[in-house]
């Protein structure tokens, strides 16, 4: 019981914890891998929560789709270095 | 019950960030990350609440999926929007007409 | 070269808000979620009036999952309007070419003087069978354990993201094929919903003896629609930053 405490209230600092890292990252490289994490953890919040079918949605999409949309739209809104042999 | 708490007190915290993060961030992609963890923060409440001791409440987890889903189309099509109007901002640009 | 001076200026001096409105954001923020989270602890619990009512019509859904049930049964219109909401997306989304090859061009086509990364290629050539079968494994669980269409849509999705990453195939949104599978979902679905009115009276209503097998028909018409607007979204970003460059070089 204990245990379980101690996990949900790890997991839960975890979550909050990396929202606010995403969000004040100095970079949007950062700012977009630490989302995807933070949806990795919210995978396993769902699992907590007894959420089966929305812990695998979120892993593949929440976490997977949504990253890699991020990724590619960064490659053209702000990566210098691709940016660079053209300057 | 306190797990139930714990996580729609995370939740709406999580919420809040969002909101914040949303508003005051400067670029597109900050702010698109801040509406998606206003989202899982939405998320979570619902899920929290779906918690009746031993039994789940099916409800809110098919609400859930739906919102996941609707979520990545909502994001897609705003990139996709973002980078549109950086393309024509782009030919506009190089135009030597102007 | 001017041009991208210019952008990187225009991005520098972007609009910040002043610090006062950040404090004052963040102040009224943290006091709308503590008063959120009281009247939470306040409200307390609402009875689980859904969840006995969806365990107890379980048996005459036709699948043993809750959660399907609800999505493709008891609440099933609320899947068809998100079809209809990642077909309008998939349609604002859909590249504006001319369909004048339709008839020759195959909806997924590689390109054969490219040559991959053995490694590469070799993940490939086991990865995107994998992952077609993991959502077809998710897709026929979905009945009776979690999985389901959009979990199964979503892996499948990601197999032609792979793909489409590794740079070698190219999947051609302009084809009839393609427009076929990003329309088959909505379509089967309302197909299937007014053969059940014509037949029963009510529209997503199933009859219990059916249920099973249409609840399938249309999850396995959703997973292939869902896997392919989902890729279209990626595919259509990725032209989009890939074709500029392309095109100055």
């Amino acid at each position: 019981m204990l245990i379980e405490m101690l996990i949900d209230l790890t997991l839960a600092c975890g979550v909050v914890l990396l929202s606010c890292l995403s969000l004040s990252a100095q970079r949007v490289f950062t700012a977009i891998v630490l989302y995807v994490s933070l949806g990795l953890l919210t995978t396993m919040i769902w699992a907590r929560l007894n959420a089966w079918d929305v812990a695998i949605a979120e892993a593949a999409i929440g976490a997977g789709l949504t990253g890699a949309l991020l990724l590619v739209a960064w490659r053209r809104l702000c990566d210098e270095t691709a940016a660079q042999p053209e300057a | 019950m306190t797990q139930d708490l714990l996580y729609n007190a995370t939740g709406i915290a999580l919420f809040g960030i969002g909101v914040f993060g949303a508003i005051v961030a400067a670029h597109i992609i900050r702010k698109l990350i801040a509406l998606n963890i206003m989202g899982i923060g939405v998320f979570m409440v619902l899920l929290a609440t779906a918690r009746h001791g031993e039994i789940t409440d099916p409800v809110p987890h098919a609400m859930v999926l739906t919102g996941i889903v609707v979520a990545v189309a909502g994001t897609a099509l705003c990139l996709w929007l973002t980078l549109r109007i950086r393309l024509l901002d782009d030919v506009n640009e190089g135009d030597p007409q102007r | 070269m001017f041009t991208k001076l210019e952008f990187r200026k225009r991005e520098a001096n972007r609009r910040e808000l002043p610090p006062f409105a950040v404090y004052a954001l963040g102040f009224v923020v943290i006091v709308l979620s503590v008063a959120l989270m009281f009247s939470v602890v306040v409200s307390g619990k609402a009875a689980p009036k859904l969840a006995g009512l969806a365990a107890e019509k379980l048996e005459a859904s036709g699948v043993e999952n809750p959660v399907t049930a609800v999505l493709l049964n008891f609440r099933s219109y609320d899947t068809l309007l998100e079809i209809a909401v990642l077909l309008i997306v998939a349609i604002a989304v859909l590249p504006a070419r001319s369909s004048n090859a339709a008839g020759v061009a195959h909806f997924c086509s590689a390109d054969k003087q490219d040559v991959l990364n053995p490694v590469l290629a070799a993940l490939l050539r086991w990865l995107v069978p994998l992952a077609i079968l993991v959502g077809g494994y998710l897709l026929w669980t979905g009945a009776y354990s979690p999985g389901g269409a959009f979990q199964a849509g979503a892996v499948i999705a990601g197999a032609g993201v792979a793909l489409s990453l590794a740079g070698r195939h190219e999947f051609l949104w302009h084809t009839t094929a393609a427009r076929i599978v990003i329309n088959l979902g909505l379509f089967v679905f309302i197909a299937v919903a007014l053969s059940n009115a014509l037949l029963t009276g009510t529209t997503l209503q199933y009859p219990v003896d059916y249920a099973g097998m249409l609840i399938l028909v249309v999850e396995i018409a959703a997973t292939v629609s869902i896997a392919a607007i989902l890729l279209l979204l990626f595919t259509e970003l990725k032209a989009m930053v890939d074709a500029p460059r392309e095109g100055r070089q």
